[in-house]
């Protein structure tokens, strides 16, 4: 029953990170190749402020969270202000990531490439739950707002939400600030709950795990991605024997959804359009 | 700084630079037909080296069979990449960035079969070249380092007078600057981006049997390729002078940073330059214009 029940924790924590990517890769239309990164930072900063300075669990996990949004500022500013071409982008944050990576493998206070073990096991189950519903609840109406609408119009097509008044500067910027702020808020919670990381847990591969929930469940979905990610997760737990293989299949998926559905699992709409008639809530208009 | 040392660093980024521009160029060229980031570059490499290694450490053949054959092995899984994973997007017209991620399946999917099959394992190439050593100008350069950049310019001028030159080089450039213009001329397209894969795949194979030769091989060998964009990016997406320059530049100053700043900087530094540059020149230094069209 712990086992399923940290296997079930462990699918939260990462479908908060992944909720985060769908709003900057789904909602708002860039893709991400380094998230992975912020991940990262919010688990070493609320992990060093718990390990070394004894801050309080939730004030550390808000301070993980910060730290991420801020770290984004880095690369978004010069990037987004550019407007570099959305591939380009994606290169340009991969880089990001991978030096950041670095960065968090030569520093002292990190440990370094040894990564810092014993950090306390504060993440319960309840608290994930409750960041996870919080989430959710966040993102729902973010996206509902004007500041939501206006990540759609860019990512329909940038250059018309441009003309139509939408500054698509600020509004992409703050698509990436909320998007690293929830993989910060992941990461701490990550670090709480195993007690153990270190620079390699967040690399390239694991961008591109979260990115593969994304696209996965649907860009233009929240729920989509929710199930994907914790398919992800929990399937291969389950089987135990597809460890090996498990990477494997990631890639084909990826491979598959963009030759056969590049809509995703859920396309445009949401688990509760199916109870709903006639409900598209946050999508684009269907044929 | 005294001047041995300064031409020891010289003649070694040269030579990594070299295997750069190796990878660089494969990965520009996909770029400049199709205009997408070709993430499976990498694992092609890495595929290729295992092509060669087997070759070498199984039926010990020698060093030109080793290249020839993962010349070919490395060429025609580009081909078969290209008609799996891209061939469908490409005709229906799919946004660039749906090219990308597929790419970048094939490279996790491509990646972790090997882990599956073959194993994390690191393994070496026999020694083809021994520890021979050359000296130049004081100097010492292991033969590898020189024969690898000597290759790497051979095998670049050679792509570029096939370009220049002919029938099918015009028709690639026909391509480039517009793929269904071309395609009205009567140009086979599937046939020429399978071409164009081939000879990818191919630079592939080489720079795979350096890098694996000069290294090891292993499953992740393929990210190396991460320094191939920055090279490409350097010299400008699409221009093969570009990434050759691209490649020597970086790797000479990659060498640079890593002996007199700080080794453990050097990628963070790398990076940088990487972001600096799509930033403020996208079209690199060579690179033509590259504004995504309304």
């Amino acid at each position: 029953m712990d086992y399923i029940l940290s296997i079930i924790i462990l699918a939260c924590i990462n479908m908060i990170a992944v909720l985060g990517l769908s709003i900057f890769t789904g909602f708002t239309g860039l893709f991400s190749l380094g998230h992975a990164a912020f991940v990262g930072v919010g688990a070493y900063t609320s992990a060093i402020l718990t390990y070394y300075y004894y801050v309080p669990f939730p004030l550390a996990l808000a301070a993980g969270a910060a730290a991420a949004g801020l770290v984004s500022l880095i690369i978004g500013i010069p990037t987004l202000r550019a407007k570099l071409r959305s591939d380009y982008f994606a290169i340009a944050i991969l880089g990001f990531g991978e030096a950041l990576r670095v960065v968090l493998e030569n520093l002292e206070i990190t440990n370094g490439a040894r990564g810092l073990p014993g950090i306390d096991n504060f993440t319960t189950f309840p608290i994930v739950l409750a960041c996870l519903a919080l989430g959710v609840f966040f993102a729902r109406n973010f996206l509902r707002s004007r500041w939501g609408a206006a990540c759609i119009a860019i990512r329909e097509d940038p250059i018309a939400a441009e003309m139509a008044g939408v500054r698509l500067f600020r509004t992409r910027l703050l698509s990436l600030v909320v998007s690293a702020v929830y993989c910060g808020l992941s990461g701490g919670l990550l670090a709480h709950f195993l007690s153990f990381i270190q620079p390699v847990m967040f690399t390239l591969v694991q961008s591109t795990q979260l990115l593969a929930a994304v696209i996965a469940g649907g860009m233009g979905s929240l729920s989509g991605p929710l199930i994907a990610s914790f398919v992800f997760i929990g399937l291969p737990e389950a089987l135990r024997v597809a460890q090996m293989w498990r990477l494997v299949a990631y890639g084909l998926l990826l491979v598959l959804i963009m030759v056969y559905r590049p809509q995703g699992l859920m396309g445009y709409s949401e688990l509760s359009s199916f109870f709903k008639r006639k409900s598209n809530p946050g999508g684009r208009v269907q044929p | 700084m005294w001047p041995g040392l300064f031409l020891q660093t010289l003649i070694t980024g040269l030579s990594i630079g070299g295997i750069y521009a190796l990878m660089a160029v494969g990965y520009s060229l996909v770029f400049s037909v199709l205009n997408f980031s070709n993430f499976a570059h990498g694992a092609v490499i890495m595929l290729g080296a295992y092509v060669g290694l087997a070759l070498a450490s199984k039926l010990s053949l020698s060093f030109g069979i080793v290249l020839a054959g993962s010349i070919a092995g490395a060429g025609l899984i580009a081909v078969l990449n290209e008609k799996l994973a891209y061939s469908s997007l490409r005709r229906r017209k799919a946004p660039s960035l749906y090219l990308m991620i597929s790419a970048m399946g094939c490279a996790v999917f491509l990646e972790n079969l090997v882990y599956a099959t073959i194993g994390s394992r690191f393994y070496a190439f026999p020694e083809f070249f021994g520890r021979q050593v050359i000296s130049i100008g004081g100097s010492s350069v292991s033969l590898l380092d020189v024969g690898a950049f000597l290759f790497a310019l051979v095998a670049i001028l050679g792509l570029h007078l096939f370009i220049k030159r002919t029938r099918t080089g015009i028709a690639i450039r026909a391509g480039v600057s517009d793929m269904t213009m071309c395609s009205l001329m009567g140009v086979d397209l599937d046939r020429l981006i399978a071409i164009v894969f081939l000879l990818a795949g191919g630079f592939a194979g080489v720079a795979g049997v350096f890098l694996g030769i000069k290294y090891l091989v292993y499953p992740t060998m393929g990210w190396v390729t991460n320094k191939a964009y920055i090279a490409a990016v350097i010299g400008g997406l699409g221009s093969l002078p570009g990434a050759l320059a691209g490649g020597l530049i970086l790797g000479v100053v990659e060498t640079f940073v890593s002996s007199y700043i700080s080794s453990v900087m050097r990628d963070v530094f790398s990076f940088s330059l990487l972001i600096a540059f799509l930033v403020w020149r996208p079209n690199g230094l060579w690179g033509t214009d590259s504004e995504e069209k309304v």
